[in-house]
């Protein structure tokens, strides 16, 4: 039973508006990253797909910026607990990229410029999930928000949205990443409050 | 998982900060950096939660500090630095978190650069190692608005004149004390390099602050050599400049 705060009124958000558990909304863009903004010119900047042994897929800036890309309207949730609703992203799918590969591992190890790394079920990369994103709001994806290009997984916390990636690692066991070894939760599903590990 | 502290004491730093000092009787411990989670709950069940990071030392007597800074549209902070008395309680969460922590046993030259009231976990770290009786070279650089907006100045001043290992400078980015050397203004490189430890000692670092504010102080200690891994950063608010 909570503690009720004397005197707390709380300013609430409208009705219609649902939010996950202990979220608040926000029309701002917080940031968090654990170190500095890595700056990748594009010129050097390349995204592949591999096994843990080869790589299965590369593209460079231009290849890349080639694939059919898409607009996507998503809410997003930070663990830090805002939310914010209708954002507007430009990103290529996950399914665009993995096309034709052919796998049996169930997870995967988003990697970053910068060493980042997250964890995810493969799963929640496939079937319209997850993108990588080049643009919010009709521009260039600012570097403080993980451009050139970040991954995009709106059903999860927004920590699994790697910025600045630079590939994506197949594991057949799950390992965590960056948060995920630091107390964070290894799934993270905003809905049922998967914060922190034991959650 | 949500502990029960008890108001034990409340401070006001600035005109807009406060210190809150709580007891929680089934507190683990913490580790300089940690932050927790806290959360008010009105009498007909919503309840709001906020990230805050604590800015005591690890102590015996399971008391968390922790300080708030008041933000005019804030939803908690204007209860937190206004309403709240001493003897009422508080459900926390914590502590959390594993990357932007001072360890007692760091040995390494160190470097904090807060901005604003991004100084409260630097605070747990220089607290820390006072209390822990550390030798580790510390140097802090904190920029703030005007003098009237430092925190802990007074524990800061007494530090910095008794210990030569902990070297403090100020920087002002609206109004500078009379006849301060520097005129106000933001950051810039001929001030880090004058007030932080050169890159070749390899300190580590810890920046805390607005977003635009470690923006700028990250890439400057990466300009001057300090490698990225050796930049810990923690940042809050929204980005400032456009989206």
């Amino acid at each position: 039973m909570a503690i009720t705060s004397r005197g707390f009124s709380g300013r609430r958000t409208p009705a219609d508006v649902k939010l996950p558990p202990g979220q608040y909304l926000t029309t701002d863009f917080p940031v968090l990253s654990a170190g500095p903004t890595p700056r990748t010119a594009l010129d050097k900047w390349e995204f592949t797909i591999d096994d843990g042994t080869d790589v299965l897929r590369r593209w460079d800036w231009k290849s890349f910026r080639e694939l059919p890309a898409e607009t996507i309207t998503v809410d997003i949730h930070c663990v830090t607990r805002w939310s914010k609703l209708g954002t507007t992203w430009e990103g290529v799918s996950l399914d665009t990229l993995f096309k034709g590969i052919k796998t049996d591992a169930e997870y995967a190890m988003a990697r970053s410029y910068g060493d980042y790394t997250t964890n995810l079920p493969l799963e929640d990369l496939m079937n319209k999930q997850a993108w990588i994103a080049f643009g919010f709001d009709d521009d260039d994806l600012a570097p403080e928000h993980g451009g050139p290009a970040r991954l995009l997984v709106p059903h999860l916390y927004l920590w699994k949205s790697a910025k600045w990636v630079r590939g994506i690692t197949l594991m057949h066991e799950d390992q965590p990443g960056f948060w995920e070894s630091l107390g964070y939760h290894d799934y993270g599903d905003p809905w049922k409050e998967q914060r922190y590990q034991g959650d | 998982m949500w502990r029960v502290g008890t108001v034990i004491d409340l401070h006001d730093e600035t005109s807009t900060a406060r210190t809150i000092t709580l007891e929680v009787p089934d507190w683990p411990g913490h580790v300089a950096g940690q932050h927790v989670d806290v959360r008010l709950t009105a009498p007909d069940g919503y309840s709001a939660a906020r990230s805050y990071s604590i800015a005591s030392a690890p102590n015996s007597e399971k008391r968390v500090e922790i300080t708030v800074e008041r933000l005019p549209d804030g939803e908690v902070s204007p209860y937190l630095t206004q309403e709240l008395a001493v003897g009422d309680r508080l459900e926390l969460r914590g502590p959390i978190g594993g990357w932007f922590v001072w360890r007692t046993e760091q040995t390494e030259a160190i470097q904090l650069i807060a901005g604003g009231s991004g100084m409260a976990p630097l605070m747990a770290m220089i607290r820390s190692r006072t209390a822990f009786g550390n030798t580790a070279p510390f140097r802090l650089l904190y920029s703030v608005r005007e003098p009237e907006a430092i925190l802990y100045r007074d524990e800061l001043e007494k530090l910095s004149n008794q210990d030569r290992t902990m070297m403090l400078a100020y920087a002002y980015t609206r109004v500078a004390p009379r006849e301060w050397p520097r005129p106000p203004g933001r950051i810039d490189a001929a001030l880090i390099a004058e007030a932080t430890w050169p890159s070749k000692l390899g300190p580590t670092c810890y920046v805390c602050g607005p977003t635009p504010f470690v923006e700028i102080a990250a890439s400057l200690l990466s300009a001057c050599g300090n490698r990225s891994e050796k930049i810990k950063t923690e940042r809050f608010g929204p980005t400032g400049g456009k989206k």
